[in-house]
């Protein structure tokens, strides 16, 4: 049979038992073997002749991998085997918006149903759409590696494009999402080549809240995709929203700054010089969005 | 490679089937089991026409191993008429004129009966959202879009 896209290369499928079986036979294989969930970027990957892996391990049998809970004291955890749409149709989930919207901009409905934010964050794609928010959210990861299990936060955890700080033998079983501060508000604008399915040419993921410990009165969390090597956190741009009295020309500035420090690439979805001006715009209508929820 | 064998219900029927590791639900529907409704469009997840239910929800059955569904309860279009009698969907698709090629027919009506399972009274934009997916390169979106909320109206 012949196909726009051919079959997929030979491999093995491993559904290991347990977890210490687990982790010891991705490392005794590395790195002829990979960990997969939802397989949508390990299959197209696959297909496309960039992985030749000799065995595949199915994670979602192993155990904490189908969690899906609320926590009133540790927050929210979501577990490798649990597919994006399952987490859109939690209905504690809801205390994450921000989260949400992001998870909903992935992709169709169809392939959400397989699609995992743990793959998301694994494959380490500067352009993931639910990074931005489980890193605005402080996200821990919740290991299993040939020593046992330990965490990792997200923040930090990104090192390249498709590179992580996970060594051969870890898998990741879940995330916890701490507890996020009360009455905030969170905005995820992704900006594609059509409204709806594409990967993004720019996606920024915005959280604010009121806050009494800094100068303006507000706390943003800022995040955004598609614009440097990894996942990018404006650190300037959240520091002028915190320093100075927000108004229009602090939001301005601060999306200025967010502008300046990104460093983005051309590629098919778009120049270098058009994302830096979508990130200006973006944040600048982020953050102004985010301010007329916080007062409404 | 390794083998596997695996149990399967497709359309209500029991199957027991040996697949290879590499073997896609898609490809063991088609070729193991005959069910050509099915189609294999991109097999890279984005045209839908391969969509088919998965345990009651909708999955691209290219991105999906089938050793994955061992155990586990597939519907496809073969299966959406019951007894004798075409779903309500894809009735209101023929009224409609919703089908001209029909090639992407069958994953659109899945992604359908699974929005109308789900939510029996969505909205158009809740319609435009669920077949975002399934790509038609004939009718214009327009009729497939009024068939669906047609059914919904009349069910
Ligand atoms: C048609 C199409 C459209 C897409 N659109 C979007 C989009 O709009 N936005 C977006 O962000 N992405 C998009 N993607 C990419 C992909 O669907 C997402 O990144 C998805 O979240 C990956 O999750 P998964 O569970 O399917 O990952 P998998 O393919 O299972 O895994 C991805 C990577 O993570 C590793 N991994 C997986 N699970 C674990 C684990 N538990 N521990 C350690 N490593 C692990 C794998 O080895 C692999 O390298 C799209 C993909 C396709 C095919």
């Amino acid at each position: 049979m012949t196909s726009a896209h051919p079959g997929l290369p030979e491999f093995d499928y491993v559904k290991p038992a347990g977890l210490k079986e687990a982790s010891q036979f991705l490392a005794q294989h590395a790195p002829e073997a990979r960990p997969f969930s939802g397989g949508t970027d390990t299959f197209v990957r696959m297909r496309d002749g960039f992985f030749n892996p000799k065995y595949l391990v199915d994670v979602k049998g192993l155990e904490g991998t189908r969690v899906l809970k609320i926590d009133e004291k540790e927050g929210l955890t979501i577990g490798a085997a649990i597919p994006m749409n399952r987490v859109v149709a939690f209905a504690e989930a809801s205390r994450y918006p921000l989260l949400v919207e992001a998870a909903k901009s992935v992709a169709s409905y169809q392939l959400r149903s397989r699609a995992t934010i743990i793959g998301n964050i694994c494959n380490a794609s500067p352009a993931g759409d639910t990074i931005g928010a489980c890193l605005a959210y402080q996200g821990v990861l919740n290991i299993h590696g040939v020593d046992g299990p330990k965490t990792l936060p997200l923040n930090g955890f990104f090192t390249g494009p498709g590179k992580n700080l996970l060594k051969p033998g870890d898998i990741v079983l879940s995330i916890t999402l701490p507890v996020p501060p009360k009455g905030h508000a969170g905005r995820y604008i992704k900006l594609g080549r059509n409204r709806l399915s594409d990967l993004s040419i720019v996606g920024i993921s915005a959280m604010g809240v009121k806050d009494s410990s800094t100068k303006s009165g507000y706390k943003f969390h800022l995040a955004i995709a598609s614009v440097a090597p990894v996942p990018f956190i404006p650190a300037k741009a959240e520091e002028i929203l915190a320093n100075n009295a927000l108004n229009t020309e602090t939001i301005i500035l601060a999306a200025q700054a967010a502008m300046d420090a990104v460093t983005p690439i051309d590629d098919v979805r778009g120049s270098a010089q058009y994302r830096k001006f979508m990130v200006r715009n973006l944040v600048n209508r982020a953050v102004t969005e985010i301010m007329q929820k916080l007062s409404a | 490679m390794g083998f596997h064998q695996i149990s399967v219900k497709v359309n209500g029927n029991d199957e027991v089937v040996t697949v290879s590791s590499n073997m896609t639900l898609l490809r063991m529907l088609r070729e193991s089991l005959a069910l050509t409704g099915t189609k294999n469009g991109c097999a890279a997840g984005e045209c839908g026409a391969c969509t088919v239910m998965l345990n009651g929800e909708p999955v691209n059955s290219c991105m999906v191993l089938a050793v994955e569904v061992d155990g586990q309860e597939i519907t496809t279009i073969e299966g959406l008429a019951k007894d004798g009698q075409l779903d309500i969907v894809q009735k209101t698709i023929i009224e409609k004129g919703g089908v001209q090629c029909g090639f992407c027919t069958p994953g659109m009506l899945i992604s359908a009966r699974a929005l109308l399972n789900r939510n029996p009274h969505p909205t158009e934009e809740q319609v435009v959202e669920a077949l975002v997916g399934n790509l038609c390169r004939c009718t214009g979106y327009s009729r497939i879009i009024e068939s669906v909320q047609a059914a919904a109206e009349r069910s």
